[in-house]
């Protein structure tokens, strides 16, 4: 199923001078980058910097001032994802996204939750509910296949044993999982997460990033992702766009990244001078932990 | 519970010393609270003067209940609720299979009340009978019916309608006008009261699409109005507050219900007798009733019941996974809507008379009380619900002996709105989430495990 990245370039999703503005504040400004096909991108920067505005536009939460983000699905079909109402970005262009404060359907049990995932896909079988309330046994097999997709999702996610509880009884990091598990059941192409690893203990960090190395090789779906957890940024990711102050600071692969002045005077807020000083500063942490990261 | 025993002995002469002093204490705080409230009264004379009315005695008797009161609730319930509960923590929570009674609920009652008039007829006989299977069973029966259709929008999919009468209002007056204006009969205007009302479901729907909560409480308010007051000031179709009288009965296969020759009672010989009339009525709405439940509960377990209860969970998330919130919350009001067209029409057919004074807002009130106080989402719930109210309303006329007590002139009906209003207040400091308050999942993989009410949420618009 892995796509091997090929050597001319295939973006899923190019975003193109992306620019919003809230009243007098601008929250992005001129923002373009592309996210490879089959890789896990990686958004970062500073809190504040106007990541999760990104995300929003993108998914169609937020329409854009300016600019243009469009998304290429494998067969080709292009869409302009800043003309698409929200739940069409899901249902035709297929991507999916999960939230920063987490929205699970807490009433509802684990399974329940994949399953109001898999909605468009039932209702079609259904012949719009119809069909279904009459009993025809294309939607009956439509629930079965939908049921199996559920399980397999809730296997990955190690959650099969809490299948039957309501959501909201899940703890902190089973729900992050789920999240994404339910993501997952729209079937996208292109899977945005924001901040997966917020508030995971190290375990469940680890866990996470299983669990969405495990999705790009067996789906071959495209991660976009936000997060401040550099342990997951760095590990997993296989190209990380800087953001500070609605703009693009840096661009290329976590160990360039990790390295530009540009990017540690914006985490560490130092003056340009002292720029060489932290940089010494970081190869000295690092030769320290070696082992740690290949 | 020998120590218990032993110990209840010694503390004994101390409950009773500090139950006859809050007792005193609660003397006291009557006799202030009720000086002027009972013990004296103002009155006019023949003259038109006002005199003061002593009523010395009554007070007396206020000020002894509540020290009695007091004196026994501090001596012995409490006591008792303390040692109940030690018995309770000490001894380990049997987990007790569903007795036969629980897991076959719906079964008995469906039976129960397939079987209710002849058992009533039976017992009473067939004059008799009138008013227990009017009275109570179709009236509840109605109420069970829109409140169960309420349900859709407000348990299910989280959305606060307080206008919904409105909907009943346009399945009686569909009924009503194009039966006396066409002629058409009933059973075909059943599904075009209810295609009606879901119309008005879904216009109603269009403008409170991006209201939640109180806002979308506000305006299914006014929209419960403004269907009121059309019906009120277009005089020359519905006749105004007159209302539309002279509505056609419904019939059975054709079979009228009349004392012609070719009417029920004539064809099967019996007795001419208004009763089966009611009696078929009641079938009727019981039909309504368990279809309005059977499409709920199928279309729970289909992707729109589904996508109801996410929206009522999570709107945001329900629009990140691609479900379309409009056409779903649309779809919530016009079924809803739907049933309550089909308990409208019934309502005409059933009254022979509609007008507008039988949709103030007080009936949405009273359908949205039956459906928090018998747990949002729950059919079961709410049956139990409309049979407490309006069951319990309905049986102050009956209770005649009241009057020997309080004198002739006590009208026990003049009392619902007041028991009506304590009731619901008890229920919901006894039971916060209504009488079922878990939800019931609908798909599982292992077990069915009912889910607790603290982690449903009741939507916010």
């Amino acid at each position: 199923m892995a796509l091997k990245t090929t050597m001319t370039k295939d973006p899923i999703l190019k975003v193109e001078h992306l620019s919003m503005r809230f009243g007098g504040l601008m929250a992005i400004n001129d923002f373009s980058f592309e996210a490879e096909r089959g890789e896990i991108t990686a958004l970062i920067g500073p809190n504040g910097a106007g990541k999760t505005t990104v995300f929003n536009c993108v998914t169609g939460f937020y329409k854009p001032t300016m600019g243009m983000i469009t998304m290429k699905q494998r067969s080709g079909k292009e869409f302009l994802l800043e003309r698409l109402p929200d739940f069409e970005i899901t249902k035709h262009a297929k991507v999916a996204r999960t939230f920063q404060n987490i929205r699970m359907f807490s009433g509802l049990t684990v399974l329940e939750n994949l399953l109001v995932a898999q909605h468009n896909k039932l209702m079609q079988a259904s012949g719009y509910t119809i069909l279904g309330l009459l009993g025809f046994p294309a939607y009956r097999q439509a629930t079965k296949e939908s049921l199996e997709l559920a399980k397999h999702w809730l296997e990955m996610a190690s959650l099969t044993d809490r299948a039957d509880d309501p959501a909201g009884d899940l703890p902190y990091g089973a729900q992050r999982r789920l999240e994404i598990a339910r993501a997952m059941c729209t079937g996208p192409e292109l899977l945005c997460l924001d901040e997966p690893a917020a508030g995971l203990n190290p375990r469940e960090s680890l866990a996470l990033n299983e669990l969405l190395q495990a999705i790009r090789r067996d789906t071959g779906t495209s991660i976009l992702l936000i997060e401040h957890d550099m342990s997951v940024v760095m590990e997993i990711s296989d190209h990380v766009v800087v953001l500070e102050y609605g703009q693009k600071i840096s661009d290329g692969n976590p160990e360039f990244v990790k390295h530009d002045p540009k990017v540690i005077a914006a985490y560490l807020g130092v003056e340009d001078e002292e720029v060489e000083e932290v940089i010494e500063e970081i190869e000295e942490i690092e030769s320290e932990q070696g082992g740690i990261n290949p | 519970m020998a120590n218990v025993a032993s110990t209840t002995a010694s503390a004994g002469t101390e409950v009773t010393a500090r139950a006859l002093r809050e007792a005193v204490f609660t003397g006291l705080i009557t006799l202030g609270l009720f000086f002027l409230f009972v013990g004296l009264k103002t009155d006019q004379n023949i003259r038109n003067e006002l005199i003061l009315t002593e009523r010395w005695g009554l007070l007396a008797t206020f000020v002894a209940v509540s020290m009695v009161g007091r004196f026994l609730i501090v001596a012995y319930v409490q006591p008792w609720l303390a040692q109940r509960k030690a018995v309770k923590a000490a001894a380990p929570e049997i987990v007790k299979g569903e007795s036969f009674f629980s897991r076959n609920l719906s079964k008995i009652a469906i039976v129960a009340l397939v079987l209710y008039p002849p058992v009533i007829v039976a017992l009473v006989g067939v004059q008799g009978s009138l008013k227990w299977v009017d009275n109570f069973g179709i009236q509840i029966l109605i109420y069970v019916m829109l409140a169960w259709g309420l349900n859709i929008v407000v348990g299910l999919a989280g959305l606060l309608d307080l206008g919904y009468v409105a909907f009943y209002a346009v399945g009686a007056y569909s009924y009503a006008l194009l039966s006396s204006y066409f002629g058409l009969s009933f059973w075909v205007l059943l599904p075009v009261a209810g295609i009606l009302a879901a119309l008005w479901g879904v216009i109603l729907g269009f403008p409170v699409l991006r209201l939640r909560g109180d806002y979308l409480a506000i305006v299914t308010l006014a929209f419960g109005e403004i269907i009121r007051l059309v019906l009120i000031n277009w005089t020359e179709v519905t006749k105004g507050t007159f209302g539309v009288s002279g509505i056609a009965k419904a019939t059975l296969f054709g079979i009228k219900f009349d004392a012609s020759k070719d009417g029920f009672a004539a064809l099967f010989g019996l007795p001419m007798s208004s009763a089966y009339y009611k009696i078929f009525l009641f079938y009727l709405i019981l039909g309504l009733a368990l279809l309005t439940a059977f499409v709920t509960i199928r279309l729970r377990r289909m992707p729109v019941g589904r996508a109801w209860e996410a929206l009522r969970e999570d709107e945001i998330a329900c629009r990140s996974l691609g479900i379309n919130t409009v056409t779903t919350k649309l779809t919530a009001f016009a079924t809803g809507a739907m049933f309550g067209g089909f308990a409208g029409s019934f309502f005409a057919v059933r009254q022979g008379f509609v007008s507008p004074e039988s949709f103030v807002f007080l009936e949405s009130a009273v359908i949205l009380a039956i459906v928090v106080l018998g747990g949002m989402g729950s059919l079961t719930g709410i049956a139990v619900a409309a049979v407490v109210m309006i069951g319990g309303t309905e049986i102050l006329r009956e209770l005649t002996f009241l009057k020997v007590i309080f004198g002739p002139a006590f009208t026990p009906e003049l009392y619902r709105m007041l028991i009506f209003g304590l009731a619901m207040v008890i229920v919901m400091v006894w039971k916060p989430r209504g009488f079922v308050g878990s939800r019931e999942p609908t798909a599982f993989l292992h077990e069915r495990k009912a889910i607790s009410g603290s982690f449903t949420k009741e939507g916010h618009g």
